[in-house]
């Protein structure tokens, strides 16, 4: 088993599937919590954006919009986030990149819903006292609303992280070397290996999941409003 | 309370039809298998009474193994006939299952297919759990380019980007040998697809994956095989351990280069690709590799 995750850089691999998930997920925060503010705003035309970019990214195949990152923002147009020249490492740079867009992109739309479910929690009378004391939309979302919908909606965004960490697998569909890239060349080059290769990289995951669903319950009861 | 009950019966009437579903089809795929293991013992008699023969092949490969609809064609479809109609068994006989390649070694071992032929390169790590008649045909690793590139070999690709498949051997050996920039995708058509824009500027995996699909109607014209192989890959019949067929298939292949068949099937898929194998390496002799 050792020899098996020497040979095939496991945890090396395993290294990639959790850069990828940590950058997808803080952008994917940033981009989540845009939208749900183009949701929740006073403006029709924002809640019609906001509500289609959920409908549309939530309901695409996560690996098509990956491999349309790859083949359709790089190959079609020209889309490129390293430098090319003197970089012998450009198209594993560059479809890391892409990889991130394609899982932020898909991730901040569960996000997204996740806030929301967040702002379920607030009874509406808070907002409706934060208007009245004279907060305008913008100032009583981040005194009072947000706040607490981050708080109410840790587990459903501790929901979307696990999500996120398994998704990171999808990366593979455009080359990128992470676990499941060498799940494939342990499959076709350790024949012999059998059910061992399965065992390692599932073990791998549960490593990286379960200390964040521990963490997450424990954060959401420690942090819950109590009301 | 009552709707509650009903709720729950309807749920357990689902689950069981669901298992019985389940069931209905484990049953099927063990009675294949029998069927497998008994015509076996009657094709070593010489003959079959209507025992059917599962054989494994690609399902997506153009020129080699192909189904689009039932009727699978290809290089590889085309010898699997052959042999088997020499074990006694008739067209209507055969039983076509895909074998994608990182199932192969399993499906032998569970008896799910009798043989595999799908570009199956024999390999020591492989023959610990299966074993191999043939080599029928020794292909080698090579380059698909544009028909107009200059492209004559992994060693001069230059700045151009070179596209395989994740998990591939010919993947890993450009990888390791030659430091040129990878491409890598799920499959084969994601690689068409990105050098038919004219990003990509070449293509590596085994000739006749290569030749069969610069043979495509759609990519008619527009691409050639160099033809400067560097690798080595000897293509054999996988049988699971225990068959004792593995040395009738052997006479079976020797026999289809001595009397021209061989020549004939690969003309017919590969030959509109201008393909013709490597003369040094070919025909191969059939044998050696049986457990």
């Amino acid at each position: 088993m050792l020899e098996l995750i020497e040979q095939f850089n496991v945890l090396g691999a395993f290294w990639l599937n959790i850069r990828l998930a940590a950058v997808s997920f803080v952008l994917a925060m940033v981009v989540g919590t845009v939208v749900a503010i183009l949701r929740l705003a006073p403006v029709s035309v924002l809640n019609w954006f906001g509500a289609t970019y959920v409908t549309l990214l939530r309901n695409t195949p996560l690996t098509l919009i990956i491999v349309f990152a790859n083949l359709g923002l790089w190959l079609q147009l020209g889309i490129e986030f390293v430098p090319r020249e003197n970089n012998p490492n450009f198209i594993l740079e560059n479809n890391f990149w892409l990889a991130v867009l394609g899982l932020t992109v898909y991730h901040a739309a569960f996000i997204c819903e996740a806030i929301r479910s967040g702002v379920n929690t607030i009874p509406v009378g808070q907002s409706e006292a934060a208007r009245s004391i004279g907060l305008g939309f913008g100032q009583s979302l981040r005194e009072v609303i947000l706040p607490q919908a981050f708080r109410g909606g840790i587990t459903p965004i501790g929901n979307v992280l696990i999500a996120l960490i398994k998704n990171t697998t999808v990366a593979v569909a455009i080359g990128n070397r992470e676990i499941a890239y060498q799940m494939r060349n342990m499959m076709e080059f350790r024949p012999d290996a059998g059910i061992l290769i399965f065992l390692i990289v599932a073990i791998g995951f549960v490593i990286l999941t379960l200390p964040v669903g521990l963490g997450t319950s424990w954060l959401s009861a420690k942090l819950a409003v109590k009301r | 309370m009552r709707s509650t009950t009903f709720r729950i019966a309807a749920l357990a009437a689902a689950t069981a039809l669901t298992l019985t579903a389940c069931g209905g089809d484990d049953g099927g795929e063990a009675d294949a298998g029998g069927d497998g293991g008994s015509s076996e013992e009657s094709a070593a008699e010489g003959g079959t009474d209507g025992e059917t023969v599962t054989i494994g092949i690609k399902f997506d490969q153009p020129g080699l193994g192909l189904n689009e609809g039932g009727d699978p064609t290809g290089m590889d479809v085309d010898v699997a006939k052959a042999v088997a109609e020499q074990l006694g068994y008739t067209e209507d006989q055969i039983e076509w299952k895909e074998a994608i390649s990182a199932q192969r070694e399993d499906l032998l071992e569970s008896d799910q297919v009798d043989m595999i032929f799908a570009t199956y390169s024999i390999t020591d790590e492989r023959k610990e759990r299966v074993q191999f008649a043939g080599p029928y045909f020794v292909a080698g690793q090579d380059l698909l380019v544009p028909t107009d590139s200059d492209i004559e070999g992994p060693d001069s690709m230059g700045d151009a980007i070179l596209c395989s498949v994740t998990g591939s051997t010919s993947a890993a050996r450009v990888n390791e040998e030659y430091g040129v920039a990878l491409q890598e995708y799920g499959s084969y058509s994601e690689c068409m697809e990105a050098m038919a824009s004219g990003q990509i500027g070449a293509l590596t995996t085994d000739d006749t994956i290569l030749a069969g699909f610069a043979a495509q109607d759609e990519y008619a014209g527009q691409f050639r095989v160099v033809g400067n192989t560097f690798s080595e890959e000897n293509y054999g019949v996988g049988l699971p351990q225990d068959s004792d067929r593995c040395e009738e298939i052997n006479e079976i292949l020797n026999g289809l280069w001595e009397d021209g068949t061989m020549d004939q099937i690969i003309e017919d898929n590969l030959g509109a690709a201008d393909y013709t194998p490597n003369a040094d390496l070919n025909p191969p002799e059939a044998g050696g590799h049986c457990a």
